[in-house]
């Protein structure tokens, strides 16, 4: 090794815990970068292959019924290039185990060969075998949930008889990546389940013998998606065409494309931070070598070291520890790496979906880590190592204070000499003191940022589950049914209160923005399903117009007041000119609320209603989940306990787990500029604290200045945190507002707290060091080094 | 046998700051230096010996005036030169040593060699001082003369063709101080090295070749001593 580089690797040895703090902090942005990076890219990749090899089809469109001949028709429709015609339904399951109903949906598959589109992926068993009755292939999440087999069994109520269904094999399709129950905006592994059954069975079933209620369609290159949608719709249109759409609107697809652009966040924002604050930390402790080392690079330039190699050295000193950091970041990446893809892996059924760490990934975050370490030391390497050698060996010249503000004021005998000291010090060198009170409020807004999924999931909870939807339960009936049915449901065993709905497909039209929807008739004045606008008030129901969800007001650019297009893609699908009354607040979806009566009007049906939300006596209420399994008017069922506890399963944890890291991120931060901050104080401080000691100071007031210093500093951090933590969280949950469902901006004064007594306990510990070490402060020999 | 000029500087002015606090560092200076010459430059603190030291070795520039060493204008030279002209023909000593802290005595003289065409080996060039039982001590493990006599090893490992020496023994005792004025001689007798050495200290002088004062700026005296006084009997 040359001197040069041992003269390196000792310097690094001197400044073990400066630099290990640096690095840690470096690790912890890599970490972030190479875990949401690396998933992110896993993610689209597999969803990339999986679509294309499984043909995941373009265009989706449900009919009520239509015969297999429109097959031919559909295919001829310039832009498609695969069409597959089948018939998908919903059913009632009875699983062993377990006392609620559980629902699903059934799909034909070709009993000879494959799904011309979003064909399946066999897990096990088998495929299912022609003029076989009742067997089917299960989705796996459904099947794990419930470990079920190939060769076991479950009861479905099919076109309203009970029948055994023969679980033949397990298989994915990418059509259902992600398992959501409709009305839902969660996968519900255990309630919900996906079965593929042969396309003669169906028929014979569902009595659709060469007949349709649903197809997908694969369109060539280049083809407008727009415009097979119009001609699909209006070739459906006789056969009860519930409105083409396109993936965008596939609730899988939807669900992982806005997971993507929330690791996209993610991955950018966050690791970002941790970067800037790496940066700075390398600057502050750099700069300061580079002082204390004025005379040795003098002494490398006189003996014809030139610039660029006594800069190089420095850079590579920060390079190491950027490349130790780095290490341990990777590391710690492909462990929170594995971890996520693990939790994804129970949301997401990908045939394949494994960590996967490319090489570019990596090369890309070390560029840009090295890229973040490099500028924020290259100032002050290049003004060190330009300084001429003759100059560079005379020590600097004393550094100039002047009196500070209290002085100016007059007001400084209020004032002891110490806090003088301590101000005159922070005024001088007010820029570094305040890079540093910003970069420990940044720990403070991470840590906020850390606490924000939870403060904003548990309001979101309260308002969901408790203010806006109070029902125990929801049912949806097979049938569009008669407005009298609601009695027969109040007569259920259990049910205490039931209050219809009636929904219907539609098409809505603001100037060229249009969406598809489902519209929700509900009671002028629900009890049980309360629509809430922006300051959680219940929003009454208007009798005329339209309410909609305020993301779906904004996709369509529309306030209230303002005229909108209904198309109804249902029964005698009216097209309305009707207005927006107003905006709800609502999380997950876009939703359209009108008053359930005038819906029932323009659609000309009389009183009609699609289902009801139901008021349950949890006494009964296995009762009345055995009653529902084999109800067939009952097409599914979704019980709040349930749909609560299946929320909070999958997602406490994770949210649990990302806060514990957070935590610890904030922490490595928070400790990593404090500690830095009194390391170089204390070393830049020494001489004049040990001068103090031998003029008669004691340890505890010489303590008092150093710790007084790092004091305000930090104390200046705290308003600066709270308010960054804030702007953060605004930015996030700005940033996950998405369609698939929306993060309130909701902040608990606890989460505050927390990140304070979290900085100021880093702060408390550091000052515990610098105490130490002052303590050991050995008074002739700072003295007598010359600096 | 006409003795060859290694230096020579014609009107060296050098200048610092500007306006009110303008010091004129050196005004005028008219100097050769011959090769294997052993030349003191003397002078009280602030007469402007060490500006001179410097501007001879590349590490100083003139405000005015011209200074060759051999062919090469030095005050024409860009950065890049004079790092190449330090490298190769300059070894430099401190009044404070300047040595490496975290590398010991042999990384030290290292430090140089590595960067030099035919080098000394760092355990030659310490042998020359009389160090080679201390090779692998860090500075703070050595005294003050042992520290100064590891910088003459690290300035003279490169076979350099100048040794600059900047008070060397401004920092130590008599005794001490002697070791390390014996070292800088001994180099200067068995390798021929063109050896300028500044001091406030007029006794060391009687060791040199030729005695050059300065006084605020200029030389007031040119001596040449033909009776140089063996290191051992300087008293001070």
């Amino acid at each position: 090794m040359l001197a040069i580089d041992k003269k390196l690797v000792r310097d690094l040895a001197q400044m073990k815990g400066q630099a290990a703090a640096i690095a840690a902090v470096v690790a912890c942005g890599v970490a972030l970068f190479i875990m949401s990076l690396a998933t992110l890219v896993s993610m689209q990749e597999s969803q990339r292959a999986y679509y294309e090899r499984y043909r995941f089809a373009d265009v989706f469109v449900n009919l009520k019924r239509g015969p297999r001949l429109l097959e031919e028709r559909l295919a001829a429709i310039p832009g498609v290039s695969h069409v597959q015609a089948r018939i998908v339904r919903p059913v009632n399951l009875n699983v062993e185990g377990m006392s609620e109903p559980a629902t699903g949906r059934i799909i034909s598959v070709p009993e000879f060969g494959e799904p011309k589109l979003n064909a399946l992926h066999l897990r096990s068993g088998r495929y299912v075998e022609p003029w076989r009755e009742n067997e089917v292939l299960v989705g796996e999440s459904f099947a794990e949930a419930h470990g079920l087999e190939p060769g076991d069994t479950v009861k479905a109520v099919l076109n309203g008889r009970l029948e055994v269904l023969q679980i033949v094999g397990i298989a994915l399709s990418p059509e259902y990546i992600a398992q959501i129950p409709p009305g839902s905006f969660l996968p519900d592994d255990r309630r919900f389940g996906i079965f593929w059954m042969g396309e003669r069975a169906m028929e014979a079933a569902f009595d659709m013998e060469s007949a349709f209620n649903d197809a997908t369609l694969k369109l060539t290159r280049g083809a407008s998606v727009e415009s097979v949608i119009e001609r699909v719709d209006s070739l459906l249109k006789p056969y009860g065409g519930l409105g083409a759409f396109d993936r965008e609107d596939n609730v899988s697809h939807r669900f992982i494309s806005d997971e993507i652009s929330q690791l996209k966040t993610m991955g950018l924002f966050v690791p970002a931070i941790f970067l800037g604050v790496a940066a700075f930390l390398l600057n502050v402790v750099l700069r300061r070598l580079l002082s204390l080392q004025r005379d040795q690079i003098a002494a490398l330039k006189a003996f014809g070291y030139t610039d660029r190699q006594i800069g190089w050295h420095y850079i590579k000193l920060v390079l190491l520890i950027v490349v130790i950091g780095f290490a341990v970041g990777v590391t710690m990446g492909v462990f929170l790496g594995k971890s996520v893809t693990g939790m994804y892996a129970a949301f997401y059924r990908f045939p394949v979906f494994e960590f996967h760490l490319d090489p570019p990934i990596i090369v890309a975050s070390f560029a840009i880590t090295a890229g973040a370490a490099f500028l924020g030391v290259i100032g002050a390497v290049r003004s060190a190592v330009s300084l001429p050698p003759a100059e560079a060996m005379r020590p600097p010249s004393p550094p100039v204070y002047s009196p500070t503000v209290i002085e100016r004021l007059g007001v400084e005998r209020f004032f002891t000499q110490q806090f003088r000291m301590i101000l005159r010090e922070l005024e001088r060198r007010w820029a570094k003191s305040l890079l540093s009170s910003f970069g420990i409020s940044l720990a403070l807004s991470i840590l906020i940022v850390g606490n924000f999924g939870n403060d904003a999931i548990n309001y979101l909870m309260q308002l969901q589950f408790f203010v806006s939807d109070r029902s125990d339960m929801q049912i949806v009936f097979r049938e569009v049914t008669s407005g009298s049915a609601i009695h027969e449901v109040s007569q259920l065993p259990g049910v205490t209160y039931a209050e219809p709905f009636r929904s219907v497909p539609a098409r809505l039209r603001a100037g060229h923005r249009v969406r598809q929807v489902g519209v929700l008739g509900l009671q002028r004045n629900p009890e049980l399903f309360r629509p809430i606008n922006a300051e959680e008030q219940v929003v009454q129901i208007p009798k005329e117009g339209l309410l909609l969800s305020e993301k779906l007001a904004e996709i369509l650019a529309v306030q209230p007041g303002d005229p909108i297009l209904l198309e109804v893609l249902e029964g005698e699908r009216p097209v309305l000119n009707v207005f927006v009354a107003g905006t709800v607040n609502d999380f997950s979806g876009l939703s359209v609320y009108v008053d359930r009566l005038w819906l029932s009007k323009v659609m000309g049906e009389g009183e009609a209603i699609s289902g009801a939300f139901l008021s349950v006596d949890e006494q009964s209420s296995d009762e009345l989940y055995e009653q529902l399994k084999y109800t067939p008017a009952v097409a599914g069922s979704t019980i709040k306990v349930a749909a609560l506890r299946s929320f909070l399963e999958t997602f406490a944890e994770n949210i649990l787990r990302m806060r514990a890291f957070n935590i610890f991120f904030a922490c490595v931060i928070a400790f990593g500029v404090v500690y830095n901050n009194a390391r170089i104080a204390l070393s830049e401080r020494s001489r004049e604290l040990a001068t103090l000691r031998v003029i008669g100071f004691t340890r505890r007031e010489i303590t008092g200045i150093l710790i007084g210093e790092l004091s305000i500093i930090t104390a200046l951090a705290i308003p600066l945190g709270l308010g960054l933590g804030y702007f953060f969280c605004y930015l996030l949950s700005f940033q996950m507002d998405t369609e698939m469902y929306r993060i309130p901006f909701v902040l608990h004064s606890s989460t505050y707290a927390t990140a304070v007594v979290v900085v100021v306990l880093a702060a408390i510990v550091s000052s515990f060091v610098v105490r130490k070490r002052l303590r050991s402060l050995d008074l002739i020999s700072v003295l007598k080094t010359r600096e | 046998m006409e003795a060859k000029a290694v230096f020579s500087a014609k009107g060296v002015t050098k200048v610092y700051g500007r306006g009110d606090v303008e010091v004129h560092a050196l005004r005028g200076i008219d100097l050769e230096l011959f090769e294997s010459e052993f030349v003191v430059l003397l002078g009280h603190s602030g007469s402007g010996k060490s500006t001179l030291l410097n501007i001879l070795g590349g590490l100083d520039k003139v405000t005015a005036g011209t200074v060759y060493y051999g062919q090469q204008e030095l005050t024409a030279a860009t950065e890049h030169e004079l790092t190449q002209y330090r490298r190769v023909h300059v070894g430099f000593v401190f009044q404070f040593y300047n040595l490496i802290p975290s590398l010991t005595a042999r990384e030290n003289v290292a430090l140089v060699t590595e960067i030099s065409e035919d080098p000394m080996t760092p355990e030659e060039a310490l042998g020359l001082v009389d160090l080679d039982h201390r090779l692998d001590h860090f500075p703070a493990q050595l005294s003050g003369g042992e520290q100064q006599r590891v910088a003459i090893a690290r300035a003279i490992a490169k076979q350099p063709d100048v040794l600059l020496c900047d008070e060397p023994t401004g920092a130590l005792d008599v005794r001490t101080g002697i070791t390390v004025l014996e070292a800088i001689e001994r180099v200067n007798r068995e390798l021929g090295t063109t050896t300028a050495v500044i001091t406030h200290n007029a006794v060391i002088a009687d060791m040199a070749n030729r005695v050059i004062s300065l006084s605020d700026g200029r030389i007031t005296e040119v001596k040449v001593i033909e009776n140089r006084t063996p290191v051992a009997e300087l008293k001070w």
